[in-house]
């Protein structure tokens, strides 16, 4: 791993800093040359600019509004590794990677680090007809026009030091193309995969088109086979025209030395149909925010998320959704287990344009404690400007039933098992959102290893033991 | 089976049990009646190791074990079991996985190999019939969502499948129609044997037309004040509770 380029400037570490990452600053404009070089011009476009509002703006702070509950000062004190001159990891995901989840019979793809992995797997050949599915990188060569009609399109107005500082960085991705009325079979997967001898940093950008009536099931998970530090910044864009139905399934299973920042942004046209399922298990420190904007009448959207955190894990879910057009649908659900001295943040924001008239919009948040010292800190944030809508919302932060505990003690159960039984089924109704039967089961058969402390990796891992 | 001696129990420093004192045999059935902040509740609640309270003096064996040693799920495992006045919704446990875990806890207490699935549905079928109970609610969460008679009929339900030596209702008739107090009675009728005994905690005599007790209790302030046969709920029914704080006022 000698000829990748360290971020090796030790001393801007020390120096009194601007904001957080300025040294990232001069990393882009040494290295501007090369990196537009290893990438594609489309994505060269709006590279400069996106730099410069990360230069105004640097990475998030925790006094920012919207940052408040994520704090990137400790992960950005280190000094990390970045793959621009595009060089191969030597390692062949599809040797390494033992998917977790049997019976998925998904099509499997990998971005290894920050760059999408050369297809190499036989299932994947029977893909419908037309489908794309390719590295972000190369369709930009080989589908221009496609490509450059969607590309950083949700992203541009976005006001934020992560999405600019992907914009700048990011050179490749997985490119997903679902063309009209083509439903795809099967569930995609897209392993994040990191892999490094030292800290390292990957940004990536996934593209998701599903055209008119189309349909798509994606898989994302994000693994460590490493155990150094990591940084991820990834964005992903989908856009999901009329009457086409798109899932997303996120799980993240990382060791505790993982920064994962993800940006998810997903824009509906009329009579689309949205899942989104966003479910942490064990990481570091998890930054994700998601932002699904209902541009078309008749949408109907279901985002769903859950948490299971210990030690000093740190999960901070900033939702929002964007209700432009009337009578859309949408249902908010996200669940939080905390023990030790793990942290929690969940904002959701649900914005309701004036004429997004008979609007239906519910959100929960409910969120366990299991002792003193974790924390959870929520935030419902609703700005309607629409007077005929339904919108509730309610955030709770508790601890388990103990009169349930006792009931189900007196019908000899034991204390642990009734602890657990509890756990499991406060975490039940985010699993029911899954809609791919494997991955289902297995979600309730790791759930419940994750919670009885059986599992604190996923398998095929050994970093977090 | 079960002897109380000189019982005092606390919650939140304040004495609820002032020294009481039972013993029940083997194919009893005992009714504790007694009014409001008598205590009635607070007994169940000490019988099962319910956290809350504390017992500051007295002894409760049970098939001769001192039964204050051991944890709510011993008490339980041991054959104690407690038909509760509020049961308690539990959302996302359904029936079957509820009582499929209790059935296979008891069985481990026991040193029993868990029950195989035939049997479970088999011995579930059994019990519902018992009660009268409809499919649809064995495949829901516990008692989620139940009105207040079908929570009822869940606990008898799960004694039931239980099958507890020693069992103990907590105003179990309470806010029964005729109809579900007749299959509440029924039900523990049936269950009756020589080797299990019954304690029926109740405001009313109501019950007692259905399930006739060997012995009726009056507990009042903290103790078993007056002891009698089935008539003293008839006389309890007609006469209120009053004579009975002047009898003991007299003292």
């Amino acid at each position: 791993m000698n000829n990748i380029i360290v971020n090796n400037e030790n001393q801007t570490l020390t120096k009194n800093k601007k904001f957080l990452g300025d040294e990232y600053i001069d990393l882009y404009k040494q290295h501007n040359e090369l990196i537009k070089k290893h990438s594609a011009s489309i994505m060269n476009v709006s590279r400069d600019e996106s730099f410069a509002l990360f230069e105004k703006l640097g990475f998030p702070s925790s006094k920012l509004e919207n940052y408040k509950y994520t704090d990137l000062t400790d992960a950005l004190s280190f000094d990390y590794g970045l793959n621009i001159n595009r060089l191969n990891i030597p390692v062949n995901p599809y040797d390494v990677f033992k998917c977790d989840v049997p019976g998925i019979q998904s099509y499997l793809y990998f971005v290894l680090n920050d760059g999408f992995y050369p297809v190499n797997d036989e299932r994947n050949t029977s893909l419908p007809e037309n489908v794309i599915i390719c590295s972000l990188k190369e369709a930009c060569e080989k589908y221009p026009k496609l490509v450059s009609k969607y590309y950083g399109k949700l992203a541009v107005d976005k006001n934020d030091g992560l999405i600019a500082f992907n914009g700048a960085f990011a050179q490749d991705g997985l490119f997903m193309y679902v063309p009209e009325n083509v439903r795809v079979d099967r569930p995609i997967q897209l392993i994040n995969m990191m892999r490094s001898d030292v800290d390292f940093m990957a940004n990536s950008h996934n593209l998701i088109i599903l055209e008119k009536g189309a349909g798509a099931q994606l898989l994302v998970c994000d693994h460590t086979i490493d155990s150094v530090r990591f940084i991820t910044n990834r964005l992903t864009e989908v856009f999901v025209d009329e009457n086409a139905s798109y899932e997303h399934y996120k799980l993240e299973n990382t060791h505790n030395r993982t920064t994962n920042l993800a940006t998810l942004l997903i824009e509906q046209k009329e009579s689309s149909n949205v899942l989104a399922n966003i479910i942490t298990l064990h990481n570091g420190l998890t930054r994700n925010t998601i932002e699904i904007d209902l541009n078309g009448q008749h949408c109907e959207t279901s985002l769903s998320g859950m948490v299971i955190g210990d030690k000093n894990q740190q999960v901070d879910n900033f939702t929002s959704i964007i209700h432009n057009k009337p009578d859309c649908h949408s249902t908010e659900l996200f669940k939080y287990v905390l023990d030790d001295t793990s942290k929690g943040g969940f904002t959701g924001k649900l914005y309701v344009a004036r004429d997004a008239q008979k609007t239906a919009a519910f959100q929960t948040n409910k969120n366990i404690l299991l002792n003193r010292s974790a924390k959870m800190r929520t935030k419902p944030q609703l700005e309607i400007y629409a007077d005929d809508v339904k919108c509730t919302h309610g955030a709770t932060i508790g601890q388990l039933d103990e009169s349930a505990m006792f009931y189900m003690r007196q019908r000899g159960i034991p204390e642990t098992e009734a602890r657990l039984l509890l756990m499991f089924a406060f975490t039940a109704d985010v699993i029911e959102n899954i809609r791919i039967d494997a991955l289902k089961d297995r979600m309730k058969l790791l759930v419940e290893k994750r919670l009885r402390g059986e599992l604190s990796k996923c398998e095929g891992c050994s970093i977090c033991q | 089976m079960l002897e109380i001696k000189n019982l005092h129990a606390n919650i939140d420093g304040k004495e609820i049990l002032k020294g009481l004192n039972l013993v029940v045999k083997p194919g009893e059935i005992h009714a504790i009646m007694g009014p409001n902040g008598s205590g009635k509740s607070t007994l169940a609640a000490v019988l099962t190791g319910h956290p809350s309270f504390e017992v500051t003096k007295g002894e409760i064996k049970f098939h001769g074990k001192d039964l204050l040693e051991l944890t709510p799920e011993k008490r339980a495992n041991e054959g104690i079991f407690l038909s509760f006045q509020y049961p308690v919704e539990i959302p996302g446990v359904s029936m079957v996985n509820f009582m499929r875990t209790a059935i296979n806890e008891q069985r481990k207490y026991r040193g029993e190999d868990s029950i195989s699935a035939t049997d479970f549905l088999r011995l579930m079928r059994e019990k519902k019939e018992l009660v009268e109970m409809d499919n649809k609610l064995t495949s829901r969460s516990v008692n989620e969502g139940f009105s207040g008679g079908e929570k009822k009929r869940n606990e008898i339900f799960q004694m039931a499948m239980l099958d507890p030596s020693l069992s103990i209702l907590d105003e179990t008739d309470s806010g029964l129609d005729i109809d579900a107090l007749r299959i509440v009675a029924n039900g523990v009728n049936k269950l009756r044997r020589d080797d299990n005994a019954t304690i029926l905690i109740t405001h009313y005599q109501r019950l007692l037309e259905y399930v006739v007790p060997d012995f009726v209790h009056v507990l009042y302030d903290g103790r078993i004040v007056k002891t009698g046969d089935k008539n003293l709920a008839l006389e309890l029914e007609e006469k209120g509770y009053d004579w009975i704080k002047q009898e003991v006022a007299a003292y």
